[in-house]
């Protein structure tokens, strides 16, 4: 490949002591040959400068100044800091190149000079690119464009983001023929499809480097039972950070990081610089850190997904990764973060937070071992993503229906697309594809006399571009600290339900602080800091991701392999063989149930190793079969292992309950009425734009947005049940917040091996998933009749004495029967 | 369904779980917050809802017709989006309203929304509506609760806010359309199709109930009772003094 470097080129990396790395010079090669091409390479691996090296040569050479790359991150703090380095060898090498930035933050005399005298290169995020798609002068702007680099693409594919900017890509395609585009990742269980996405016909391959060393540490004294968030771990995290320069500490919830933080700060005697990182604090404070991370000025981080992504940090010493690690691909990208030289082994080290999550931690380091990637195959593009996208194009120019449905469905998300389907989509982007014609005077888009598709107004043209992206953010506030000054910093933002829920003079946790509430002012919580009383935790919605089947599966491999026990911590191989004593071992390929009595209820614990969400919608399938059986369930607990459910009788006939009927009706009749498609629906009506939440002046209250959503939904599935948006909802929901999927394999999976264990007590490998009741988090907006009951019950025994006039004794006392039918809804 | 009775001064009223009040002794049905034509009137400014908003709200409404067979029917204010509303409802809605209002006596309580009267439909339509120790209007008079009206003490039913309560229960909160009451006054939720809620803690409804009060959540089958105090109270966090407690 020598050559393949102008002189200019080689010069500069020699006189960095660099050599081209072999990568390097295949992407500049491929360029040469107008290939499309796919990189899959490790963090460290100088990735990025392979992606822009082939613009850079091109760009070296005499031609005149037009759009040349796009350049599309998952992040804007990525586009900002990739323009940054960039900066550097172009300088450097004297090259006359003009790179900029555009992102939602871009002010708008920038926007507008962009449109008119673009850059060679422009940095960008799917949602911009999509702005900037909408606009009557795209076909002008990217006429000439060469090339899209996607950075990070394994984070975009697949999801609905990713939806969005392979539309948009094709869009390019269409703008400029002969582009080429080049995908960036990092290493995924799927590289072919990822190809597909990208639209490569070549893999360009950088070899991993030194395997990671990965430990596990669990901290002194017995080990918790239950509970996620690893606190005891404190005084050993610190001593591990005392002996690094720079550590990372990973943890899977904002309120988790909020909490490490405090502990290791009530044990930081010697004032280490500790700082912490989530998605929730307010961007300032976010830039500060990571800065004063990459000028060394910092010993640790305590840091959620925030810092999964993106900038090399360099001199990061050690990742700490506290909590269950959920899945091996995720584990490897934060144990990347160690130490970016490609020569060197990432050290890290796993700190579990309960027995079960030591099982997973050693489970995940296997998996790294074994370099098995998760990750699930790709699902159909999302249809609201395309109505969002279609009704883009008609605000561009108008096009031909026929034109739009070949260039949608050469991408690799929408090939599967039916015609069908797309006229659908496209229906309802013109009158909304009501069954009942009602709103023909209201149409967004018109035909003209050659069937062109047009919008109809500058005004909806206007609206569409206001509320552009694909990501549903739950309604935020922020929180403003103010003290004697009247205008305090903010320190970020918290779901406006967190706040609605607080009262003056309530504490809690957030960016590190203990404060107090005062009050909700002009949509800013104002706080203070002092606060007395016992803190609360903000919580965030959809914050927990499930565990990945095939670290699931490894678990359940672990467990039945007592050989390899040996390499737990003493308490964990005492609780898994006490367990083996009392009842039995889940098997790899079958279903244990236990069934025993507890304090007057019965209880039944599955382990189905299927995630989080998966068993949430098993639960609820099974308490409704459990009802019908007469066993009396009374409610229910969904883990990432286990879902239990208990009950006023002994279930007893157990296969039947697991019988894969229950895929049928019962799945049928619950999921039609159930609020986790409610708030699938959400989203998809915010992404297809029937609801937009920007409206000119000011935005709509987002909680307002629930409440509408779910009414608009019962309304629909009511009168129209095959809508395309409800088509688009149940397919949302299968894959992820009711997971159907995992479900289905499941229940076939294990028919005839259906193993109920009946127990006289609780059994050892039961207890985490006990404690876990009244810990889990029933899913917001979830409509619980039963749990309302239960609270009222509660109230009014406590209460009975004291309560003012008005009241109805005798609904509580009618209600044997409703506390009976304690049926999940 | 199982309907709740409460007292508001002497007067003894059914909360129905659909979210309208029922009065035994004059066999009067009260509904608030209608909102007939909230679709198009979103369709019209670009956001193309589910276009059978009034027929969802007119079917709950004519089965409670049915179920309690009311000599008088009032529906306490913004009965119609806008003020075009009326003009747009479909045919047919306008005939079932029609045949509605034709069937027993029908009062329209003018609101925020619905300013005008739309004659053509039927029904007397004012701006509030007494009886006896009762009076119905759309927005609360914030400075007479309980106050002496007409020199007897009154109670005042009324909707607007289209109140919602959070309740805390194991594991998370529920929030759901309530009513809210204290001895003098009655706040309905709303009971159209698409009409969204307001927290019952925001000052707007918290000053009207300035000694506490009572909220009664709808369910599916029965309603839900709470003091006003319970209402948005956020979970304990098991979390907080455990995770505080322990370290070293």
């Amino acid at each position: 490949m020598e050559g393949t470097l102008p002189e200019l080129f080689l010069q500069w990396f020699s006189a960095r002591g660099w050599q081209p790395r072999r990568h390097q010079l295949s992407m500049v090669a491929a360029a040469r040959a107008g290939q499309s091409c796919l990189l899959i390479a490790p963090t460290g691996g100088g990735k990025t400068l392979a992606g822009f090296l082939p613009t850079l040569v091109e760009l070296s050479e005499p031609r005149k100044h037009v759009l040349h790359t796009i350049y599309i991150s998952p992040l804007k703090a990525l586009a900002t800091d990739i323009a940054r380095n960039l900066v550097a060898p172009v300088t450097e090498m004297a090259l006359d190149i003009a790179i900029e930035t555009r992102t939602g933050d871009t002010p708008a005399n920038r926007r507008r000079r962009q449109r008119e005298a673009p850059p060679d290169i422009l940095l960008t995020t799917p949602e911009s690119l999509a702005v900037l798609l909408s606009s009557a002068t795209a076909t002008e702007m990217f006429a000439h464009l060469s090339c899209v680099v996607i950075d990070e693409v394994h984070a975009l594919a697949g999801t609905k983001r990713g939806d969005q900017l392979a539309l948009c890509v094709a869009r390019l395609r269409a703008l400029a023929p002969g582009m080429r585009t080049v995908g960036l990742s990092a290493t995924v269980a799927h590289p072919a499809e990822l190809m597909a996405y990208v639209g490569a016909k070549t893999l360009v391959e950088e070899p991993d480097g030194e395997p990671p060393v990965i430990n596990l540490m669990i901290p002194d004294g017995r080990m918790s039972w239950g509970g996620h968030m690893g606190i005891e771990s404190a005084p050993k995290i610190l001593a591990l950070i005392r002996q690094a320069g720079m550590t990372i500490v990973f943890a899977n919830t904002r309120a988790q990081v909020e909490l490490i933080f405090q502990a290791l700060w009530r044990l930081n005697e010697e004032n280490l610089p500790i700082a912490l990182h989530h998605g929730s604090l307010e961007i300032d404070q976010r830039r500060r850190v990571e800065a004063a991370m990459s000028d060394g000025r910092l010993r640790a981080v305590v840091a959620t997904s925030s810092l999964d992504l993106g900038i090399d940090w360099g001199g990061v010493d050690q990742v700490l990764q506290v909590g269950a690690p959920k899945g091996v691909s995720r584990l490897l990208q934060r144990v990347g973060r160690a130490n970016h030289r490609m020569d060197e082994a990432s050290v890290a080290t796993l700190v579990p937070a309960n027995r079960f999550e030591v099982l997973e931690c050693e489970a995940a380091i296997e998996g790294i071992a074994a370099r098995e990637m998760d990750g699930d195959p790709p699902r159909p593009g999302g249809l609201d993503v395309l109505a969002q996208h279609l009704l883009g194009m008609a605000c561009a120019a108008p096009f031909l229906p026929d034109d739009a449905f070949r260039e949608v469905s050469a991408t690799q998300p929408y090939a599967d697309l039916t015609r069908a389907d797309f006229d659908a989509v496209l229906g309802y982007v013109e009158t909304g594809d009501y069954a009942l014609h009602a709103y023909e005077h209201f149409r967004k888009l018109f035909r003209d006399s050659e069937g062109r598709i047009h919008v109809r107004s500058a005004r909806i043209a206007a609206l569409y571009r206001m509320n552009i992206g694909t990501i549903v953010a739950s309604p935020v506030l922020k929180v403003k600290l103010v003290g004697k000054r009247a205008f305090g910093p903010v320190l970020g933002e918290i779901e406006e339900g967190f706040a609605n829920s607080l009262r003056p003079d309530d504490a809690f946790i957030f960016a590190g602080r203990k404060l107090k509430f005062l009050r909700v002012n002009a949509n800013m919580v104002e706080v203070s800091e002092g606060a007395e009383r016992d803190p609360l935790i903000p919580t965030y919605a959809g914050s927990r991701m499930p565990i990945s089947t095939n670290l699931a599966g490894r678990v359940r491999a672990l467990m039945q392999s007592p050989d390899t026990w040996h390499r737990f911590p003493g308490q964990v191989q005492e609780w898994l063989r006490l367990q083996s004593r009392r009842s039995r071992m889940p098997g790899p390929d079958d279903l244990l149930v236990e069934i025993f009595p507890r304090a007057g209820r019965w209880y039944l614990v599955a382990y189905c190793f299927e995630g989080r969400n998966a068993h949430q919608t098993l639960g609820m399938l099974l308490t409704r079969r459990m009802q019908r059986a007469g066993y009396f369930p009374l409610g229910f607990v969904a883990t990432d292992y286990v879902v239990g459910v208990w009950s006023a009788n002994q279930p007893t006939e157990v296969e039947e309950l697991f019988g894969e009927d229950m895929m049928g009706d019962d799945l049928e009749e619950w999921m039609a009425d159930s609020s986790m498609l409610k708030r699938s629906f959400r989203n998809v009506a915010v992404i297809a734009q029937l609801i937009q939440r920007n409206q000119p002046g000011s935005a709509r209250s987002g909680k307002q947005v629930t409440m509408n959503t779910d009414l608009i939904y019962d309304v629909l599935r009511r009168h129209q049940p095959d809508h395309v948006l409800l088509r688009a909802t149940r397919a949302d929901a299968a894959h992820g917040l009711i997971d159907v999927a995992r479900v289905s394999g499941m229940l076939a999976r294990v028919q005839g091996r259906i193993v109920p264990v009946v127990l006289s007590r609780v059994s050892p490998l039961a207890i985490p998933a006990l404690l876990d009741i009244g810990r889990e988090q029933v899913g917001v907006g979830i409509d619980r009749d039963d749990l309302l009951a239960e609270a009222e019950a509660i109230v009014a025994e406590g209460m009975a004495e004291d309560e003012p006039a008005p009241r109805k004794r005798r609904l509580v006392k009618r209600d044997v029967a409703a506390k009976h039918a304690l049926v999940a809804s | 369904m199982i309907a709740a009775p409460i007292h508001l001064g002497a007067d003894r009223l059914m909360l129905d779980p659909s979210g309208a009040l029922f009065w035994p002794q004059r066999r009067l049905l009260a509904v608030s917050d209608l909102h007939l034509e909230k679709g198009s009137s979103f369709a019209r400014r670009g956001m193309l809802l589910p276009p059978w908003d009034t027929e969802v709200t007119l079917d709950r409404l004519a089965l409670l017709l049915r179920r309690y067979n009311p000599a008088v029917v009032v529906t306490i204010g913004d009965s119609f989006h806008d003020r075009e509303a009326a003009a747009r409802l479909p045919a047919a809605q306008a005939a079932r309203i029609r045949a509605m209002t034709a069937s027993c006596r029908f009062v329209w309580v003018l609101g925020n929304h619905d300013p005008v009267p739309a004659e053509q439909l039927g029904g007397e339509w004012v701006d509030e509506f007494a009886d006896g120790n009762l009076i119905f209007r759309h927005q609360a008079h914030p400075r007479e609760p309980g106050a002496r009206y007409n020199t007897k003490t009154v109670g005042e039913i009324c909707g607007h806010h289209h109140p919602k309560a959070a309740i805390a229960v194991r594991g998370g909160m529920q929030t759901r359309p309530c009513f809210v009451a204290d001895p003098h006054r009655l706040m309905l939720p709303a009971f159209g199709a698409y009409t969204g809620g307001l927290d019952v803690r925001h000052p707007e409804i918290m000053r009207l109930f300035p000694r506490g009060g009572r909220v009664f959540l709808l369910g599916r089958e029965r309603l839900f009772s709470f003091t006003l105090a319970q209402a948005g109270v956020p979970v304990p966090a098991p979390i907080a003094t455990q995770s505080f407690g322990g370290g070293s």
